[in-house]
């Protein structure tokens, strides 16, 4: 088990080096293939009244005209160990782990994103709660009653959940529950309350964003547990455990469900690991201050260094969520082997 | 499976697929996977009414000039006439009339039909053709990993979890963002379009990898390709001809199922605003126009309803057609 642990630890850094490696490639490589050069990349950052020769200075303080391999290793040590940004008027310090440095805010990524984690958690963790109860419960009782009434209205919503999207749904939702005044159940859009200040208010700003995100993930899950469900209830070991005499609610949960458990907790690991790392439309849809909204800002801001340290922060916690869900396969299935 | 009882369960009368055409002269009629499986998708009605809506869907955004023609609403064409200046909606409120049928928008009152029937284009467009992207690169290293194994499947296993860890809208929104109106000898919608097939198409590609590698790793081992072998064919001809013909059927449900997936994504980067760029019109780009007036529901309901129709279709049809395709479905 130990030996296991540490393998699957190695690869996740390994992964983690390999898509840092990739995402500051395509950064670095995009903005110069279509028609950006050095200078025109320090010019954003030394404002508009520098001179050319300034700005061909800090070009080469801030190290834009190293080669690729140079600007990494200074990056990836940015992580590390902190960087200071010298781009001639002054020097900036950003303490580790620095994943990049913004100069348009004149701000370091990392404290931002963390500031806008507690949003994107409040989120993700709420919805999932919501999605893997209702998404198994009806996929379970799909699966039992399969052809009844139940089975087939369940799945008819099931797919008409898994073909809408939560942009669309989000605005029905405000406008049903929130604009509109008949059922006003919520505060608009674009209000967040820390948990530790008022967990009442927290849920009541983040109830509409809950139910939309997950209503779209339950249906997804609840089709995966009813397929799922179908095909180990056929198997031998459940009517091996029905002949001991096991009394149905046994044999369904901790036979059944058990099997069945396993393909859904790898999806569980990937969705919540990518909604971790910015549920970016819920958010947009929302306007909810998280990492998904911060993303889109950086964007549209062409702030890259914030473009690049939330797309690195978002792929650690899909590498993450997959390190544990491989973890956590050992206790579920039982036939997994460890080597 | 010894026991007896086996026999009072599941459906033991002979599906009439399997055997007999017994009206005509011909008693027995051996029959392809293709005939077997247009017959089961012709019983299932639900997955034909979704692949006649697909056809339907095609058939608008290929003759989109034609059919907003008709009406003669050109879908950038401003219709201030029809706008309230002071609300700045619509002087009807949806201004639905026998020349604008969806309505217009507010502000600048272009007419909704039009927009949305031009939206079909750009969606289904970027849609087929980051699929079929995917099902190439797919398939290709799919093949290659089960075919070859050892060295070359670890390395284009790794590569495929590595692609799978990517925050993969994070990710399309940046790359998406960064490029400028004109690069790589492109402007305008060309652009746009091609990014977002690439974009699209090169992010999604282990999916279908991974389903071709799995399935290429059992056909290896059976016994028509011993038999190949054996009669002394090689690698390329085992591949094309031995392998190829059996993966078609997976990667047709696959990718008629990754097409749905593509249309949403089109659609959520054109919400986000790094799609293909006004004023050519997407259902993305006009919900998110929408959102902002909240108060005309009309505005939304049109595009939202076009992604979900042309989603809803191309998941329905795509469930029906892994049902007939499946040997082991009932």
């Amino acid at each position: 088990m130990v030996t296991y642990i540490i393998r699957r630890l190695i690869w996740a850094v390994v992964m983690l080096t390999i898509v840092s490696i990739i995402t500051f490639a395509i950064f670095f490589l995009v903005p110069r293939l279509a028609g950006a050069t050095s200078e025109s990349l320090a010019a954003r950052y030394v404002g508009r009244t520098a001179s050319a020769e300034q700005v061909k200075i800090a070009a080469d303080k801030l190290g834009f005209n190293d080669p690729l391999i140079v600007q990494y290793g200074r990056f990836a040590k940015g992580i590390v160990a902190g960087a200071d940004y010298d781009y001639g008027p002054g020097v900036e310090r950003c303490p580790a782990p620095c994943f990049g440095y913004s100069f348009l805010t004149r701000l370091p990524v990392w404290p931002d994103l963390l500031d806008r984690l507690p949003v994107t958690l409040s989120l993700a963790i709420g919805a999932a709660v919501i999605w893997v109860l209702a998404g198994v419960a009806t996929g379970v009782l799909s699966a039992l009653r399969r052809g009844s009434l139940f089975d087939r209205a369940a799945m008819g919503v099931a797919l008409a959940g898994v073909s809408l999207p939560i942009f669309f749904t989000g605005i029905v939702s405000l406008v049903i529950f929130s604009y509109g005044h008949p059922f006003r159940i919520t505060a608009p859009g674009g209000s967040f309350t820390p948990f530790e200040e008022n967990p009442a208010m927290w849920a009541y700003n983040l109830i509409l964003p809950w139910i939309t995100l997950a209503f779209l993930y339950a249906a997804g899950y609840a089709r995966l547990t009813r397929a799922g469900m179908l095909e180990t209830m056929s198997e031998d070991y459940i009517r091996t455990a029905r002949a001991k005499g096991l009394n149905e609610r046994r044999v369904v949960v901790k036979h059944g469900l058990r099997g069945a458990l396993t393909p859904i907790l790898t999806i569980f690991g990937l969705d919540l690991g990518l909604l971790l790392g910015g549920a970016v439309l819920t958010e947009s849809t929302y306007s909810l201050p998280g990492m998904g909204k911060y993303a889109i800002d950086a964007i549209t801001n062409q702030d890259l260094p914030k473009v690049m340290g939330v797309t690195l922060v978002a792929a650690f916690f899909v590498v993450f969520a997959n390190l544990i869900v491989d973890l956590l396969y050992a206790v579920v299935d039982p036939r997994v082997r460890l080597g | 499976m010894t026991a007896p009882m086996d026999v009072t369960g599941g459906d033991t009368e002979a599906t009439p697929e399997a055997v007999v055409d017994a009206s005509g002269d011909k008693a027995i009629q051996g029959r392809s996977l293709g005939q077997i499986a247009w017959m089961r998708l012709k019983r299932d009605k639900v997955a034909l009414a979704g692949g006649l809506i697909v056809i339907f869907l095609i058939l608008v955004a290929v003759f989109a000039p034609v059919i907003v023609g008709l009406l003669g609403q050109d879908p950038t064409q401003f219709n201030s006439d029809l706008i309230d200046s002071s609300t700045m909606v619509p002087k009807t409120g949806t201004g639905i009339s026998a020349d604008h049928l969806f309505g217009i928008e507010p502000v600048n009152g272009r007419d909704i039909f039009s927009r949305v029937v031009y939206g079909a284009r750009i969606s289904l467009l970027i849609a087929f053709l980051a699929t079929l992207l995917s099902v190439v690169i797919g398939t290709l290293l799919g093949v290659t990993a089960g075919f070859f194994g050892g060295l070359v499947d670890s390395i284009i296993s790794k590569t495929m979890d590595v692609f799978l860890a990517f925050p993969l809208l994070v990710f399309a929104i940046a790359l998406a963002g960064i490029v400028p109106d004109s690069a790589f000898g492109l402007t305008g919608d060309t652009l746009r379009v091609s990014l977002l097939v690439f974009i699209i198409g090169f992010f999604n590609w282990p999916y279908i990898g991974r389903i071709v590698r799995g399935q290429t790793l059992s056909l290896r081992e059976r016994e028509f390709v011993d038999a190949a072998r054996s009669l002394g064919a090689r690698g390329p001809y085992i591949i094309f001809r031995e392998l190829l013909p059996n993966l078609i059927a997976p990667i047709l449900v696959y990718a008629t199922l990754l097409i749905p997936t593509n249309v949403l994504f089109e659609a959520a980067l054109s919400f986000l605003g790094v799609g293909v760029r006004p004023p050519t019109p997407t259902w993305g780009g006009m919900l998110a126009d929408a959102v902002r007036f909240y108060t005309i529901p009309h505005f939304m309901f049109f595009p939202g309803m076009a992604i979900f129709i042309t989603v809803l279709a191309f998941n329905l049809f795509g469930d029906g057609l892994r049902d007939a395709l499946d040997p082991k479905a009932r």
